[in-house]
């Protein structure tokens, strides 16, 4: 009986005095931190993703914390709430950022554009693009072997097996820019998310003169400037052979997808059209003729 | 016992099938496709347009910057057009087409085939000459030659390394040019002299090139200052830093120049090529190009006008055998595998080596069992696994203090791991980004 | 073009260098060893060894195959190698049911929980043996006479050298014996002159480099060698050390593993020299007879450490100039 007392006795007191020391050391270590920050940093997704362009989330709400004006600062996976609710704690006003989303600007599927050569390097896009223009006729396209994929730390992008082409999920994708980063030929890009999904990009980045970068792929833009007519908005500009929508311009009406010979045009989620003013096929059709 | 560098090194087959064949000259085509981006730095800025006539000799392409050489048509004929042609980079950038029309030289050229070995040049003179006539390194690596005999102020050549190694294997072209045209090379090396102002030369020849040890050294006698080397046979033995530790045991310190140890290494075909241009007026239009492959029927040594498309010299050497799974533009270790066969001869095109596709393909990689043979292989003495290691996880300032940027890319250490792991990929893939965050740095 | 090439960056040739090749070079330098065992302990040897092996290669095959669900390769020899010395390892009168303990945790444990091949930070064939030691201290230490001897005495067990050196000198054999292989001990351990034979084939086949084995045998004879000839008794002499216990065995084949050793050659050296005292240190005093796989096991935990320590002799810092 008494051994079981001491050993209750002496475990107790070392117990009792180890906790005194940990007490009295945090004590006297103590770091004074604005408390705010702490708050911010509560109401961050703590992703850690750097999509905002600091060196993860304590380093954005200490920035938030210190900075005059929340202007210019956002953060891209939390959105338009997270930061109403940052500058409520800091008793500011949020600015106003639309919603964004990574898109990929290339549709070269193995169909429309067919394998000239195999790749046997190790399979990173950085790698194959710093070795040749890739295992197809068009340099500036996708390389399929998904460096987007690995950088992307929120499981958003993944290579659709089918068409060796990434596919971006979009309720995952919060826009953090990693995949924008990691692709070595430039192909993704952030584009505003729209209203109820609805988006209308160039969906190439060639930049090579029609006839060559048609031989490539059946679905480039080759440059023909069909859709900087047609467009009311003066949204889309062509250079180097390439269309490229401003989505701050673009109103979405869907003019320029329709006239797009090759299809390089994507409009996403859109209700389907009632009567089609000119079928697309036949409008190909006269233009390869 | 053969002198040799100290650190790392592999022997891997030399395959030298095309060796002792004599250099033959290659009928020109119809048509040749001439890069304007044959040299490391600027690419040229054309000076033909359309429809302009041509003659073998005639500038087309005018070096901007610094460091950038000049390019002359290696045909006659007319300028068909100036556009994007797919060159052994993998992409696609400017070049002249042109239409082959006879065979006109330009008068300035001495076409004999007489030795001219007498210089009255000053070394100002060499160094424009070899600058006007497009002269870049012709090992591979093609720097501009007329840069590299210009040593930055404050630095003073010692000695001059003529690099006749050819340490890939299946490549014959240095080896045989030296067989034909010793006395030639001698002349010339006697000019990069003057133009360095140095007393000495050493010519460092791989050991399985016995007749061209045993010729040049009967020849060079006549030649003071010039003395022949015979090399062990070891890659990367004709790697610059490599060479000048085996000759002169020098090591260039990390990330300086060889011209820091007091050395400048040139190939034995660009000293040839200086002695046409001195002595002979004659602009690089031509080099020797080896065609050559296990299952190629006549492996050959061909002269090849610049521009003409490999495809050309292919069928002179029996054309593309059924079981090609590869072509390399260059030799087995640092070439480079095509895209497809439909491109020029460069400047720095020193051999094609056609590989059947059993052996083409990489075998399955394996995880990493820690073995160190890429570290003992390593000739700059790196640790290419954790090199590999630290570029796939990003950790680019542990690479930049384990030295990445002093990868030569030689390959011995891919060439070694027994679990095939892709070592130099990755390595080449972090210098490349650890050069550009020092480059970053110093803006 | 109707044949599309291969494009991959260079070198574009290999050596020809496998996992497999070096795998197996090491069981053919292990025949010598084997032989010896088999000559010495007769039957017994050989049903520890075949059963050893086929217990790590099944565990692994299992375990691969049905926890991790990924394509097992067993065949790339490591489990093989880990069987036969986890058999080397063990006496030969070792009940069955501790040895298949001893591969399980070997393979399951050591190697596998690790990620396995080329991923595991300690030698599985040490750590099994040292496992079965903590264990089963009782089994793993008795020992048959040599069945070269057993004619005579018919002895079940008897102390192996080292047991003797520290218990009762004067039962030890002579060293022609144990440099040969007729002793008592674990039956992959008695032959130095097999094992010596074995390191010549690895040094000639390029598997191994010289600097881990002579580092640990020089280590080992300098340090009792000076302890000798300040008192010269049986139990410091150089000798009996070299030839004796798991030294040999573990000097060559299991130091040198290449998964648990470090990069370079310095550190190499480190590690060597590390194996040796440590082994030497427990022989002499600590309170098991036998060091060598202790030693081994905690130079295996220093091994990451040393690698980021030694960096191998870069290009251009030998001379600069002249």
């Amino acid at each position: 009986m008494s051994v079981i007392l001491t050993a209750i006795a002496t475990l107790g007191a070392i117990g009792a005095g180890s906790a005194g020391i940990l007490y009295l050391v945090s004590q006297k270590f103590k770091i004074e931190e604005d408390p705010r920050i702490q708050d911010v940093l509560d109401t961050l997704p703590g992703a850690n993703c750097g999509g905002c362009g600091f060196p993860g989330c304590a380093a954005f709400a200490a920035t938030c914390v210190k900075a005059e004006t929340l202007e210019g600062l956002n953060c891209p996976v939390g959105g338009q709430p997270t930061m109403d609710k940052v500058a409520f704690i800091l008793g500011q006003t949020a600015s106003k950022t639309a919603k964004k989303v990574a898109v990929v600007r290339c549709s070269g599927s193995c169909d429309e554009r067919p394998r000239l050569n195999l790749y046997d390097g190790s399979s990173k896009c950085s790698i194959a693009a710093a070795l040749y223009g890739g295992d197809t006729g068009c340099s500036f396209g996708c390389l399929g072997l998904g460096d987007c994929v690995e950088a992307c730390t929120f499981d958003a992008i993944h290579i659709n097996p089918a068409t060796r082409l990434p596919e971006v999920v979009e309720d995952k994708c919060t826009a953090c820019g990693a995949c924008v980063k990691a692709c070595p030929k430039d192909i993704i890009e952030l584009r505003k998310q729209g209203p109820k999904s609805r988006r209308i990009y160039v969906s190439c980045v060639n930049k090579e003169k029609g006839g060559v970068a048609r031989k490539a792929c059946n679905v480039t833009c080759i440059g023909c400037g069909k859709c900087q007519q047609v467009c009311p908005f003066d949204a889309i500009t062509i250079e180097n052979n390439l269309a490229y929508i401003d989505d701050d311009k673009c109103r979405l009406c869907r003019k320029c997808v329709a006239v797009c010979p090759t299809h390089a045009i994507i409009e996403l989620n859109f209700p389907p059209r009632k009567e089609t003013p000119q079928s697309p096929k036949e409008e190909e059709a006269t233009i390869t003729a | 016992m053969l002198k040799s560098f100290r650190i790392g090194g592999i022997h891997p087959k030399e395959n030298k099938l095309s060796a002792g064949r004599a250099i033959q000259p290659i009928a020109v085509p119809a048509q040749v496709i001439i890069p304007l981006s044959q040299h490391i730095g600027a690419p040229c800025q054309p000076v033909v347009k359309k429809g302009d006539k041509v003659k073998v000799g005639t500038l087309i392409g005018k070096s901007v910057g610094f460091v950038s050489s000049q390019i002359h048509s290696s045909v006659s004929g007319t300028v068909l057009k100036i556009d994007k042609a797919l060159d052994a980079s993998g992409y696609k950038r400017d070049a002249v087409y042109i239409k082959v029309e006879e065979d006109e030289w330009e008068e300035t050229i001495d076409r004999s085939e007489s030795l001219v070995s007498e210089s009255a040049f000053t070394p100002k003179e060499i160094l424009e000459k070899i600058a006007a006539a497009g002269i870049v390194g012709m090992g591979g690596a093609t720097f501009p030659t007329h840069v590299k005999l210009t040593p930055p102020p404050g630095t003073k050549a010692e000695v001059l390394i003529i690099n006749a190694v050819e340490c890939e294997p299946y490549l014959t072209s240095d080896h045989q040019l030296m067989m034909e045209k010793s006395d030639e090379i001698l002349v010339g090396i006697t000019l990069v002299m003057k133009a360095l102002n140095v007393q000495r030369a050493i010519i460092g020849i791989e050991n399985n090139k016995k007749d061209a040890v045993a010729l040049f050294t009967q020849k060079a006698k006549a030649y003071p200052g010039i003395a022949v080397e015979a090399l062990k046979m070891q890659y990367p033995q004709g790697g610059e830093k490599q060479l000048i530790d085996a000759l002169i045991r020098r090591q260039v310190p990390s990330g300086a120049l060889p011209i820091s140890v007091g050395a400048v290494v040139q190939n034995v075909g660009t000293i040839f090529a200086i002695y046409e241009a001195v002595q002979k007026n004659k602009p690089l239009v031509e080099r020797v190009v080896t065609v050559t492959g296990k299952e190629v029927q006549r492996p050959c040594n061909l002269r090849a006008r610049i521009g003409i498309p490999l495809t050309t010299l292919i069928e002179a050497a029996g054309g593309l055998p059924e079981s090609t799974g590869k072509v390399i533009c260059g030799g087995p270790m640092m070439g480079k595998a095509l895209a497809s066969v439909d491109v020029p001869v460069t400047k720095g095109t020193s051999g094609i080596l056609i590989v059947p596709s059993p052996e083409a393909k990489r075998k399955a990689m394996n995880d990493c069992i820690r073995c160190g043979k890429c570290v003992e292989v390593c000739p700059m003495g790196l640790n290419p696994t954790l090199l590999m290691t630290l570029t796939e996880y990003g950790v680019w300032d542990k690479a930049e203090k384990n030295a990445i940027t002093d990868c030569i890319e030689c390959g011995s250490c891919s060439y070694t791991c027994p679990a095939n792991r892709p070592l130099l990929d990755y390595i080449r893939l972090g210098k490349g980004k650890v050069n550009g965050i020092i480059r970053a740095r110093k803006n | 073009m109707e044949q599309k090439l291969i494009v991959s960056p260079s070198p574009h040739i290999h050596s020809g260098d496998t996992i497999q090749k070096n795998m197996y070079a090491v069981l053919i330098a292990l025949i010598p060893a084997f032989l010896v065992a088999l000559y010495t302990f007769r039957l017994d040897a050989l049903l520890i060894t075949v059963l050893s092996v086929l217990f790590c290669v099944g565990f692994e095959y299992l375990i691969v195959r049905f926890i991790q669900k990924k394509e097992p390769t067993v065949l790339d020899g490591s489990a093989i190698i880990t069987g036969v010395l986890l058999a080397f390892n063990v006496p030969s009168n070792l009940p069955v049911w501790i040895l298949a303990l001893g591969a399980l945790f070997a393979i399951g444990v050591v190697k596998l929980s690790f990620g396995g091949l080329g991923n595991n930070i300690f030698n599985p064939a040490i750590a099994g043996r040292i496992f079965l030691l903590i264990s089963f201290p009782a089994q793993m230490t008795t020992w048959p006479m040599p069945a070269t001897a057993a004619a005579a005495t018919d002895a079940v067990s008897s102390a192996t050298v080292l047991g003797a050196l520290k218990h009762s000198p004067e039962a030890l054999p002579a060293i022609q014996e144990m440099f040969l292989g007729f002793e008592p001990g674990s039956m992959g351990e008695v032959s130095a002159a097999a094992l010596l034979l074995g390191l010549i084939y690895l040094l000639w086949k390029k598997v191994i480099t010289w600097h881990i084995p002579v580092t640990i045998l020089a280590t080992v004879a300098l340090f009792t060698g000076i302890l000798y000839l300040f008192d010269p008794i049986p139990l410091y002499d150089p000798l009996i050390h070299l030839f004796s216990g798991g030294l040999m065995l573990g000097a060559v084949f299991m130091a040198t593993d290449y998964v648990t050793s470090p990069f370079t050659k310095k550190g190499m050296m480190i590690y060597g020299v590390g194996i040796g005292l440590i082994t030497v240190a427990i022989r002499l005093w600590g309170a098991y007879p036998e060091g060598t796989s202790f030693a081994i096991l905690l130079m295996n935990a220093f091994t990451p450490l040393i690698n980021n320590y030694t960096k191998p002799k870069r290009f251009g810092e030998v001379v600069k100039h002249g």
